[in-house]
Order: C-alpha cells, then sequence, then structure tokens
C-alpha cells in the first residue's frame, strides 16, 4: 500500500512537471475548470433570479449541497479522473506495459496524466461552501460542525470509488467510459439540488443502489435540520463513513475482478 | 462537391463504427435529461410561463439539448481535438498539400459526424423524454423540416467557431486549454445549461446575439414554433450570417496561419 502511494506521487510529479511545460495552456485549463463548475452554479443563480426557493429549499441551502458536492467531487476527480482513459489503454493494448512494471496497476493508472488544472474545481467548491456557510441560519452545534468536513471527506471517498468501479467496468466494456460519466458527473449534478426535487423511487436509487444520497443529501438534510424525504431517520446522517468503507471495498473487489479478467490485444 | 460528399459519408461511417460508446453516450444523455427535466419541473412550478414556455415546452427544450448537445458539438468532441493534435505533430502539413480545401475538407468530415449524431444521438433521448414526460412536439411537418434547416445551420456556425480555435494551435501549440475554454463558453451562451430566454437583461440580450445561440436556442424555439413566417426567416437569416461571417474569419485566419506554419517533428 505503502509503496503503491509513493509509485503514485512519483508519477504525479512527473505529470505536474510535464504540464508545467506549456504554462499558458495550464493557466487557461485551471481556469476553464473553475468556470466550468462556475457555470454551473451560475445557472443556479440565474434561477434564482427569477425565483426565492426551489423545492423548497433557499439559495444558501443550495449552494450548501452544492459546495459540498462540488469539493467532494473535485478531491475525487482530482486524484482518480484518469481511471476514465483505461478504455483507451485496453483498447490499444498500452496497458500491457503498466502490468510488467513492478508497481502496483491501480497507483499507474490513477497517476497516468495527471491533471493539476482539476484543482479549479475544487477552488469552486470551496468557494460556494465558504458562500453558504457564511449566509446559513444555522445552529452550529458541534455535531453539525463535524458533519461539514465528514462530507467533503467520506463524499470524496464514494465518488473515488465511482472512479475506480467505472474503470473496472471498462475492462468489460470497453467503449462505455460515458457510462461511468453519468454516475460520476450526473451524480455530481443530481447533488447540486435538493432531494425534493425528484421523484421518490431516483432518490430511493441513490441511497440504497448507488449511494450517491451519503455524499451530502443524507448528511445534510441533518445540518439543515431537514426531514428526509423518503421518512427515513435522522441517524442515517452518521452513515457516510460506513457507506465510504463499504464502497471503497466493493470497488476494490471490482478492480481486482476486471484485472484478473483483462487479455491484452494482442499487439 | 462529389469529394467533401465523399469526406462527409466518411464521417458519419467513422463515428458510426463506436457502437458501445454511442449507446454509453445515450445511457449518459438520458440520465441528465432526466435529471434537468426534474429541476426545470420545479422551476416552472414556482413561476409558469417563465420566459415565455409552459411546463411542457420547457422540458421539451431539455431533451432538445441532450439531443443536440453532440450534433451541434456543444461539449467539443467533434473534429477540433484531431486538427489540434495534427497541428502540433506538423501532420497538417499533409492536409495543406491535399488538392482539397482545408476548411470545406473539416466542414465536411463534420458536417457527416453530426449527422450520424443527430442520428445515432439525438432520437433516442428525444424518444426516451417523449415517453416519461409530456412534451410539446410539433404537429406540422413544415415545423420539422424547419427545424432540420436550423440544425444544419447551427452545426455550420459550431464548426465554423470549432476551426477557429483549432487554427489557435498554430500560435499556441498545445490546444488543450483554449478548446477547453470554447466548449465551456458554448455550453453555457448555447443555452444548454439554461434557455437564453431565463437570462436577465443585458445578459440575455447579449447571450442571444451571440452566435452560440444558434446551437441550441435557436433551433430549440424553431421546434417549439416560436417563429412563424418572416419571424422564421429572420431567425435563419441570423444563424446564416454567424456562419458566414465565422467561416470567413476562418478562411482569414487560415491564410495567415499558412503562411507563417512550421512544420514540426521530422
Amino acid at each position: 500500500m505503502a509503496e503503491a502511494v509513493r509509485a503514485y506521487g512519483l508519477i504525479v510529479a512527473m505529470w505536474v512537471r510535464s504540464t508545467m511545460a506549456y504554462r499558458a495552456s495550464f493557466a487557461m485549463t485551471a481556469f476553464g475548470n473553475f468556470v466550468a463548475t462556475g457555470f454551473d452554479f451560475v445557472t443556479i443563480l440565474l434561477m434564482f433570479s427569477h425565483v426565492d426557493a426551489l423545492g423548497g429549499w433557499s439559495l444558501p441551502e443550495i449552494a450548501f449541497l452544492y459546495g459540498t458536492t462540488s469539493t467532494a467531487f473535485g478531491l475525487a476527480d482530482l486524484v482518480l479522473g484518469s481511471m476514465d482513459r483505461l478504455g483507451r489503454r485496453v483498447r490499444d493494448g498500452t496497458l500491457d506495459t503498466l502490468l510488467v512494471r513492478p508497481v502496483p496497476v491501480l497507483a499507474q493508472v490513477a497517476a497516468d496524466r495527471f491533471a493539476l488544472r482539476r484543482l479549479g474545481r475544487v477552488t469552486q467548491g470551496l468557494l460556494v461552501l465558504g458562500y453558504a456557510l457564511w449566509t446559513l441560519d444555522v445552529d452550529w452545534t458541534p455535531g453539525r460542525v463535524a458533519a461539514v468536513p465528514m462530507m467533503l471527506l467520506c463524499g470524496g471517498l464514494i465518488f473515488g470509488s465511482l472512479f475506480v468501479a467505472g474503470a473496472a467496468f471498462q475492462f468489460f466494456a470497453l467503449d462505455a467510459a460515458e457510462v461511468q460519466n453519468a454516475f460520476t458527473y450526473g451524480g455530481n449534478t443530481l447533488l447540486q439540488y435538493p432531494p425534493s426535487l425528484f421523484a421518490k423511487d431516483l432518490v430511493r436509487g441513490v441511497t440504497f443502489v448507488v449511494p450517491l444520497a451519503f455524499v451530502n443529501w443524507v448528511p445534510s438534510l441533518y445540518v439543515l435540520d431537514r426531514e428526509n424525504p423518503l421518512g427515513l431517520p435522522g441517524w442515517l446522517a452518521l452513515l457516510p463513513p460506513v457507506v465510504a468503507a463499504v464502497c471503497l471495498g466493493l470497488a476494490g473487489l471490482a478492480w481486482r475482478t476486471g484485472l484478473r479478467a483483462y487479455r491484452s490485444t494482442g499487439n | 462537391m462529389r469529394l467533401y460528399a465523399i469526406v462527409a459519408a466518411g464521417g458519419f461511417r467513422r463515428h458510426a463504427t463506436y457502437r458501445v460508446a454511442t449507446a454509453a453516450g445515450l445511457f449518459t444523455n438520458t440520465v441528465f435529461g432526466f435529471i434537468m427535466a426534474y429541476t426545470y419541473t420545479a422551476l416552472w412550478d414556482e413561476r409558469p410561463q417563465l420566459g415565455g414556455y409552459d411546463l411542457s415546452q420547457a422540458l421539451t427544450y431539455v431533451w432538445l439539448g441532450q439531443a443536440l448537445l453532440m450534433t451541434c458539438s456543444m461539449m467539443g468532441g467533434g473534429f477540433e481535438d484531431e486538427l489540434v493534435e495534427r497541428i502540433r505533430t506538423g501532420d497538417v502539413a499533409v492536409d495543406l498539400y491535399r488538392p482539397a480545401d482545408l476548411q470545406l475538407w473539416w466542414l465536411a468530415g463534420d458536417l457527416g459526424r453530426a449527422a450520424f449524431h443527430f442520428v445515432g444521438r439525438g432520437i433516442a433521448p428525444m424518444a426516451i423524454g417523449a415517453f416519461a414526460f409530456d412534451l410539446a412536439v410539433p404537429a406540422s411537418p413544415l415545423t420539422w423540416l424547419a427545424f432540420l434547416v436550423s440544425v444544419t445551420l447551427g452545426v455550420v456556425v459550431s464548426f465554423a467557431i470549432r476551426f477557429l480555435v483549432a487554427l489557435s494551435a498554430f500560435w499556441l501549440m498545445d490546444g488543450a486549454g483554449v478548446t477547453q475554454l470554447a466548449w465551456l463558453v458554448a455550453l453555457f451562451f448555447s443555452g444548454m445549461l439554461l434557455p437564453l430566454n431565463l437570462f436577465p437583461g443585458v445578459l440575455g440580450e447579449v447571450a442571444r446575439a451571440l452566435p452560440w445561440s444558434s446551437l441550441l436556442q435557436v433551433p430549440a424555439d424553431v421546434f417549439l414554433g416560436t417563429y412563424e413566417g418572416g419571424a422564421l426567416v429572420g431567425a435563419f437569416a441570423f444563424q446564416a450570417g454567424w456562419a458566414v461571417v465565422l467561416l470567413a474569419a476562418g478562411r482569414l485566419l487560415q491564410a495567415v496561419a499558412t503562411r507563417r506554419v512550421v512544420v514540426q517533428g521530422g
């Protein structure tokens, strides 16, 4: 494990140096990443220029959802965002090169083409979260204060598991990188809006099947003192660490299964 | 002319090869369509008739956006990455040698790509959206025809912008930054994230006058029957006008770029 982390760090450092060879491009892509997520939030602001509440939620409350999911997603994207290139590597046979190196394949794939520009997304998420914390009218008990960093960490781990599981899926469905986007980027978009907007079955799906609701919806209901739309009990807000651990375990299992099933294209 | 038709057909066939990727993309389009449809429903519940649309028109707009996302390349993903790469590696020298015009060559290929994406990535999300929600689908075949014309013009405007973006690689070498900024601007100002008639005040007026509105807002309004008679001609003229101006700018930049071309690699 320590060896994998060290290898990851070395490869990442190499990519950071290589990125800095084209500084203008780096500045633009980092800024672009910042603006990309910014446009999402501008869209929400534009919506709120017409309404005072969306599904019964105020702008600071939605900003809280937005800030927590964007930061958590941004962290996972920064560390593991390159995983969606796995399908391409399997297709063109370059995965074989990674297999013969004495470094865990997962660390190599995760660090491959590490994109420091993704810090733009994290920064933007943190800014919106800061705005939300500043404007929210919440009774900040120690439990609620502790819930915020827990959401970012566990949320990042849950999204990270999705990246790994998505990559494992690409061992079988080579061209299907986009399916993973539906869960990662799609999940991030979904969690920016309050659960009360969506059909109950969809909320059930992201609570019990793909547990995205534990990234921010469930703990936010506790922080913002709101009822669960499915009528589920409040103690669920304690569960994100457990959910994150289970997700990581399952993602690791999926990765191993995928890697074992891998057969080179043979060129 | 025959040559460009063959290039266009090649563009169509080339993208049609990736069947699994197309299916995966459809899945993603559908997921995003559902998420946006629910948020728009909440928005129009609060403010019926927002932006002059009723709820079913707003939902139609959402699914049109998903259907045209790839066709009009609102998130990039057309030819531009490839052209940038050819400029960076110097392979563009081969393209300049060909007895074909650089801009028309890539335009033909991109039209073929767009035609495939219209069929492969457009029809299914629309059908799924119409199945799950109450959409405002035009009854008159003439509206459908007008919509097709508007989408085609939208593709040409989108191409013309991306061609300019790709040519910037002659100066920047690494095109990743500009291509990304370009698709971000396209995403926002095409009306993909929110219809442009919901943009307030001056921002709205500017957004509706910019070329990107040709990519989604104008075709969607044509589909929803907002334009009739003279107004429809006006909408086409708006799109065609931007297409001509931007294609001409591309030609100009191409002339400047080829005069200073430095062929990379050996």
